[in-house]
């Protein structure tokens, strides 16, 4: 069925298309749409699942944890604040391998305080054991919720799905909505491990033993970690057979013969895709590469699609204060032992979601071109 | 009920208590009243050391070791996680010291009691973070030594069951270990109810209150007879029971047992005596819609 959706409600009917059981919820802008149209769907009776309005995010998350533990199929949502009072609670999550999915809306973190898009959020909760999807659309919201509880429940890690604020979480765009049953079909209801047994009771998640226990338990879910490419691969080409749609952990634009390449991630992508061609209207070589899965970090892509550019110019919408965007930190380290890679230039714009227009990023990619070499510490670009 | 499930235990022996402890014999009637349809939650405090260390196990029933603020909405989790599963028949418990119920866990544990989440939340009052070492949590009474209040603590005791009968949930109970078959009794109680039930045990922690480790249970017993803390339930958030009468024994008693005390002067004692018989006083009220008579025209001591 075609319909007219923001990102928030397209993320919010896969939400409901997932059969979620437990949903508990707090708002906080620009995530609370997402609220607001799963509890109108629970009091017109087309939630599947029960809502609960808890008293803060952190018991948001603390409830998801237990319940999913129980083998329950779980949501929350939140933003920026929010996802920093989660904090403690996204490290134990990981910890446990419950397979939480979360919608998150990238949104400034205070002080100062404001409302616009920055990914500093999520992104500062890189190290927290989450699996991290940057959607560029709100067609791909919703199809990323739905991949997210197959690849959740796969490797019994936790999943992001990430939007930007207002770009996507507020703006409306055509999408489609796939049919329930093909829905159910792609998602059957959760099979979990069942860690509360009556008749063989364990404590689960107590305290381990540093020499002999702690590290291994680190070291399965790494590798884990890694493993899961492979999972989030195979269930995007089956989505993508079913539904027509797939994205993989990166995409690569017209990067074959390109001396030049960009590199972005979430909303910004749409309008870098209006550039990249306009620039080779005019006759330039460049190309670009969308990073959508940020942990796993798909390095091999990124290997890949860099490996025959001079160039590769990588805008952030999020800032490490002492080192550079983290995308293009990310990026570095990944090509840090390629033998053959571009020089990366970095560049800081859109903050606060101050719009980055097709213009802007042809005069960004411009100025990478005619540079002889990058400068070490970021270039900012005002609005 | 099986009449085996009633008198059996669901701590095993060698879990990880200190000698004399209260917190953990408080666990053991708290799960023995509960019976083998449960599932424990668990948060950071002496009842997750003495649960036992990975992958054993010192309880006879399933458990989870949640985060220190989140013992109310974990276990509120589990109990929305059993319904959703058809397992209604669980009950969920969370056990938490004073620190992780009065200071930090006291935000969350508002919220499941706003929402009248169904399950038991105990929590088991050793008056400090003793797991930690000793420092005052804001279930410290006043005047009490612990390491981070040399000379006694400041502020009075925080009444969590004023707090917890605010939220008008149904059943809110205070309980002794020194008194066994009330505590067990009350847990039965909260098990056959539904919404957000809250047992407040005074668990006395020999190693905290510097006494003796035999005294655990004299201490629990003292400070239920001199009605510092009387032994009552609420339900509703308004009706109040006296459950147990106190022989009204003078608050000295209680006090001299334990060495957190011990530099207290005759004035403080005083004011102790009179904050008990006010506070006393009050419950009474409350009970009964009458103030109490006068201790000497009641012919006790």
């Amino acid at each position: 069925m075609r319909d007219l959706l923001s990102g928030n409600y397209a993320i919010a009917e896969a939400v409901r298309m997932a059969k979620a059981q437990l949903i508990p919820a707090y708002p906080i802008t620009p995530q609370t749409p997402i609220y607001e149209r799963l509890s109108e769907m629970e009091s017109n009776g087309v939630l599947p699942g029960i809502m609960v309005r808890v008293e803060s995010e952190h018991s948001a998350m603390a409830m998801c944890v237990s319940a999913s533990l129980a083998g329950v199929r779980v949501f929350t949502a939140t933003s920026s604040q929010g996802i920093a009072l989660m904090h403690e609670m996204l490290h134990f999550a990981s910890g446990n391998r419950v397979p939480v999915v979360m919608g998150c809306v990238n949104r400034v973190l205070a002080a100062p305080w404001s409302f616009g898009s920055d990914q500093t959020d999520t992104l500062s909760q890189r190290d927290t054991g989450w699996m991290q999807f940057y959607c560029e659309d709100n067609q791909e919201a919703f199809d990323t919720v739905i991949q997210a509880y197959r690849i959740s429940e796969a490797t019994l890690l936790p999943s992001m799905v990430i939007i930007d604020a207002f770009f996507n979480s507020h703006f409306i765009e055509p999408m489609d909505l796939p049919d329930q049953d093909q829905i159910d079909l792609f998602l059957p209801p959760p099979f979990l491990p069942e860690r509360f047994d009556l008749d063989n009771p364990a404590f689960v998640s107590n305290v381990v033993t540093a020499g002999t226990q702690f590290a291994p338990f680190r070291e399965t879910a790494f590798h884990d970690m890694e493993n899961a490419k492979e999972v989030i691969g195979e269930v995007d080409r089956e989505y993508r057979e079913q539904f027509g749609r797939g994205y993989g952990m990166v995409e690569a634009v017209r990067t074959g013969d390109a001396r030049l390449i960009l590199v972005t991630s979430g909303s910004m992508t749409s309008t870098a895709r209006v550039a990249i061609d306009a620039l080779r209207a005019k006759g330039l070589s460049v190309g670009l590469l969308k990073i959508k899965a940020f942990r796993p970090f798909p390095w091999k892509e990124v290997r890949e699609a860099l490996q025959n550019a001079p160039k590769a110019v990588v805008i952030d919408r999020n800032i490490s204060l002492g080192k550079e965007g983290i995308f293009c930190q990310e990026l570095k380290s990944a090509i840090a032992n390629s033998k053959a890679r571009p020089q990366v230039y970095g560049y800081i714009a859109g903050l606060d979601g101050v719009d980055v227009s097709p213009e802007v990023i042809e005069g960004i990619c411009l100025e990478a071109l005619n540079k002889e070499a990058p400068d070490d510490l970021p270039v900012w670009v005002r609005g | 009920m099986e009449t085996h499930d009633i008198v059996e235990d669901r701590i095993r022996s060698g879990h990880m208590a200190c000698p004399g402890c209260g917190v953990v014999i408080a666990m053991r009637l708290v799960l023995r009243a509960l019976g083998p349809k449960t599932l424990a939650v668990i948060i950071p405090s002496c009842s997750s050391i003495i649960a036992a260390t990975h992958p054993h196990s010192s309880l006879r029933v399933p458990a989870f070791h949640g985060t220190f603020e989140t013992a109310a909405p974990t276990a509120a989790g589990l109990s929305y996680a059993m319904k959703i599963r058809g397992k209604e028949d669980i009950a969920v418990v969370a056990f938490a010291g004073d620190g992780g119920t009065f200071d930090i866990g006291l935000q969350s544990l508002s919220g499941t009691a706003d929402r009248n989440e169904d399950y038991i939340y105990v929590c088991l009052d050793n008056e400090a973070y003793m797991n930690t070492g000793i420092q005052a949590s804001s279930a410290t009474p006043q005047s009490a030594w612990t390491i981070t209040t040399p000379g006694g603590r400041t502020s009075r005791k925080k009444n969590i069951m004023e707090i917890m009968a605010a939220h008008r949930i149904p059943y809110a109970a205070t309980a002794s270990i020194g008194y066994p078959q009330d505590l067990m009794d009350k847990v039965r109680k909260a098990r056959g109810m539904k919404g957000t039930k809250f047992i407040h045990v005074l668990t006395p922690c020999a190693t905290g209150w510097r006494m003796a480790e035999n005294l655990t249970a004299t201490a629990a017993m003292l400070a239920v007879e001199t009605k510092i803390f009387p032994l009552y339930e609420i339900m509703g958030g308004k009706k109040y029971t006296i459950t147990y009468e106190p022989i009204g024994l003078p608050v000295e008693e209680y006090l001299k047992s334990q060495g957190r005390y011990r530099h207290l002067s005759p004035a403080e004692i005083e004011r102790i005596q009179a904050e008990a018989d006010e506070e006393w006083e009050g419950l009474f009220q409350r009970a009964t819609g009458c103030r109490p008579l006068p201790v000497n025209e009641r012919g006790v001591i």
